[in-house]
């Protein structure tokens, strides 16, 4: 039975766009979901195994069949390695990001990318500070230079840990040692999950699932906390400013770029390249009104962030944003960019435009992207948006009216900043019960879920029950649909919070980044911890990742929980055809890092899960526990 | 003739996935949800099975309904097949069984494999991993009940090639 359109998204301008769609007969997302159903019984146990060429060997769920592979793998074992190598992706995903922005960075500081530059120099000397790097005496591009051949390291060091790890409380960090799980150098641990999970390596559940939990905080206290750091240094500490989001942020008669994907190194180029007064001028000669960039996805955070570019929608909205026919350009680089875009942009007037030398899609233009002429490229990608205007069908054009406001830019940085500069308003707001905890919730869309419904309901519920959030990826950009992320919003949250936002001018969703600014949320837990002198486990906070599908997505998961936060999934992982590593994960893990796992697809349920256990760590702190 | 509709299987599609043993597992489980069903005691039984053929080198999803007045057991000469009439279970003995097909020609849901197994010309005990599924299924009390309460039954809403269809017999 085909769905109906209020099914597939709880977000007006969406369902307008996915009207659009099925009255031209344009295929969605949604529709190929249809097609694929029902899923792979095996496939979402997590019981099928395709390591070797013996098999593909599967294990009967119900015990009448199989229960080994042909190398004896049981369930438990099969189950545990796909969830490593799952792992290993996602943390492969953050830290490949990474690496380029730190390799940019060193390019920059031999004066080899001339476009881009150190915005923010205090970041860079603070950073250079905390690693060692003795700055004094130095020009910033020697210090930039010093700090990037440090940075790489982290990448391949074979001995001792990763340095970012210093930041997180003693306790801790003893408890890593102590189990072994203290990341090493970021390449590393990926390349040890795939020796793993060769046939015949590691065959024990719990011994391949302690290095899934170093590869993942090998991600968030390594690659990813990496990346954030240095796109700071080079375009800037995200400060809190206002912008719009929706479909309705493209414009009916301005050229429309869209950036989409991941990283901020191409974006930040186009964002200048749209203003360029070249450009801009060939745009009027085009007949259109100017040049508007929106983004979509986390290069559109990214932006949104540090310039307050709109953002024209999150994962699930990426096609949608073709299907109003007003986009003279889709340019794309890496992550969570649809192969469909190919085929689909054909339909429209629309160039699908590939810039990362990884990521190519079908029917792209290739404009490869290299630090050496990094603007040159933008230009001469945005001329060929501009160059597009005139072919656009205005009969195929329909953009819906829904746009909103929003605030953002809340890096722990700007967050500290709005406290007056300690953490101190906050814990006594925390401890007096205003605040009544911390609530992370981050992740993807998911054709599974209502689009933006886990999202959207989860944070409501969150915040009505005082529960500051925090937010990145695509949560923030639903929260920010969803007109969540405005001062104004605080109007919806319970009365402790309500004056809280109100006194600090503040929405009660903080918009702090893009999936890799996951970090950010780390450092905050990590300062909010050693302030109280306590772990990260002991905070009263919890995180959920409502519509997660990425595999990005379970090696965030996995280094939330390792840094000690119990996190709610609101769709189901490829684990529960092993009893073994599903206990772990929902319970076992308790006793080992401090924090587990739940899955709970009704959000206000996760919501509740979410507000229990807030309560017991309120107990155990000695605070007023009684919601 | 009256024709019902049935699961029809179309051995050429299938691809050995097991879907449809994992979805009739989970339809005849008390939550029926594949998550849920995983962990219940006992544990759901499946109703279809994929059985290797080695005549014709591949793999078959077997199933048998244990039909009311099961034309397979009317037909065999020798009472190889036969029905305990109360419970509606086919059972079949292999020591009376003399290879004749006859219960295969009849078999509405099985001829398209019959079809193919003549074109194929391996004329042999093939038949036997029929039956033997047959037999476990008697032992255990259970048959395949096309699902009730579904429009569909679950393994031929699972199969990804459709392998298995739900049609009337003589539209094959």
């Amino acid at each position: 039975m085909k769905p109906e359109i209020y099914e597939k998204s709880i977000d007006l301008a969406s369902q307008k766009i996915l009207k659009k769609a099925e009255e031209e007969g344009i295929e969605t997302a949604w529709d190929r979901y249809e097609k694929q159903l029902p899923q792979c019984s095996f496939g979402q146990l997590g019981v099928c195994c395709r390591n070797c060429n013996m098999g593909p060997c599967r294990i009967d769920p119900f015990g009448e069949g199989a229960q080994k592979g042909i190398c004896g793998a049981t369930a438990d074992i099969i189950v545990a390695r796909n969830l490593l190598r799952t792992i290993a992706a996602g943390a492969a995903a953050h830290s490949d990001h990474a690496r380029d922005a730190v390799l940019t960075f060193k390019k920059m500081s031999e004066g080899e990318a001339g476009s881009y530059r150190i915005k923010d120099e205090a970041k860079l000397l603070s950073l250079a500070s905390e690693y060692g790097i003795v700055s004094e005496g130095k020009s910033p591009k020697e210090v930039a230079s010093r700090l990037a051949d440090t940075l790489l390291q982290e990448f391949g060091k074979q001995d001792g840990h990763l340095l970012c790890t210093r930041r997180v409380p003693e306790s801790r960090l003893k408890l890593w040692a102590e189990l072994g799980i203290e990341p090493r150098g970021i390449d590393r641990e990926i390349v040890e999950c795939m020796h793993r999970t060769h046939i015949g390596v590691d065959n024990d559940a719990v011994h391949i699932l302690l290095q899934g939990l170093r590869t993942g905080l090998s991600d968030g206290w390594g690659g990813s906390m990496i990346a954030t750091d240095v796109q700071d240094i080079l375009f800037g500490i995200p400060q809190p400013r206002r912008s719009t989001v929706n479909l309705g942020v493209l414009s009916k008669d301005k050229v429309n770029v869209i950036v989409h994907g991941h990283e901020p190194i191409l974006s930040e180029m186009i964002v200048e390249a749209a203003e360029d007064p070249e450009l801009l001028k060939l745009a009027e000669e085009m007949g259109a009104a100017g040049i508007n960039v929106a983004g979509i996805c986390c290069t559109g955070n990214e932006t949104l962030m540090r310039h307050g570019t709109p953002i024209a929608g999150n994962f699930l909205q990426q096609e949608l944003a073709v299907i109003t026919g007003a986009i003279e350009a889709m340019v794309v680089d890496v992550q969570c960019v649809m192969p469909s875009l190919g085929e689909l942009t054909g339909c429209y007037h629309t160039k699908f435009i590939s810039t990362s030398p990884k990521a190519d899609f079908p029917n792209t233009i290739r404009m490869e992207f290299h630090e050496g002429r990094a603007y040159e490229t933008a230009k001469e990608i945005v001329r060929t948006a501009v160059e597009n205007f005139p072919n656009r069908v205005l009969e195929k054009v329909t953009i819906p009216e829904e746009k909103q406001e929003c605030m953002v830019g809340f890096s722990a940085e700007a967050i500290l900043s709005a406290l007056g500069g300690s953490p101190d308003p906050l814990i006594e707001a925390i401890k007096g019960g205003a605040v009544w905890g911390i609530g992370a919730v981050v992740g993807c869309n998911n054709v599974k879920v209502t689009h933006n419904y886990g999202h959207v309901n989860l944070v409501k519920e969150l915040i009505k029950n005082n529960v500051l959030v925090v937010t990145t990826g695509c949560n923030a950009i639903a929260c920010a649909e969803a007109g969540l992320l405005l001062p104004e919003a605080s109007e919806l949250a319970g009365d402790g919070l309500k004056a809280v936002c109100r006194a600090l001018g503040i929405p009660p969703v903080l918009h702090m980044g893009s999936c890799v600014d996951i970090s950010r949320i780390l450092v905050l837990s990590s300062v909010l911890a050693n302030y109280l002198g306590v772990d990260i486990s002991d905070l009263p906070a919890a995180g959920a990742a409502p519509e997660w599908m990425s595999e990005k997505a379970v090696s965030i998961g996995t280094y939330v929980v390792s840094s000690g936060v119990f996190t709610v999934l609101g769709t189901i992982p490829a684990v529960l055809g092993s009893q073994a590593v599903t206990s772990l994960l929902t319970g076992g893990l308790n006793s080992v890092v401090g924090a587990s796992f739940a899955v709970e697809p009704d959000p206000l349920k996760a919501a509740e899960l979410m507000l229990e256990h807030i309560d017991a760590k309120r107990k155990a702190l000695g605070l007023d526990s009684q919601r | 003739m009256i024709y019902m509709k049935d699961v029809m299987i179309r051995p050429e599609r299938c691809l050995s996935c097991r879907s449809c043993e994992i979805a009739c597992a989970v339809a005849h489980s008390e939550s029926k949800n594949l998550f849920s069903a995983v962990g219940e005691k006992p544990a759901p039984k499946k109703r279809i099975c994929l059985e290797y053929v080695p005549d014709l080198g591949v793999s078959l999803p077997i199933t048998c309904r244990h039909c009311k007045d099961a034309p397979c057991v009317s037909v065999c000469p020798t009472k190889a097949l036969h029905q305990d009439e109360n419970a509606s279970i086919v059972s079949y003995d292999q020591n009376r069984c003399v290879d004749c097909w006859n219960c295969s020609k009849v078999c509405s849901r099985f001829s398209t494999l019959y079809q193919l197994i003549l074109v194929m010309g391996c004329w042999s005990s093939s038949m036997n991993y029929n039956r033997g599924l047959i037999n476990r299924q008697a032992e255990a009390g259970i048959k395949c009940d096309l699902c009730e309460g579904r429009d569909m039954p679950a393994c031929v809403e699972a199969c990804p090639t459709h392998a298995l269809i739900f049609t009337e017999a003589n539209e094959v």
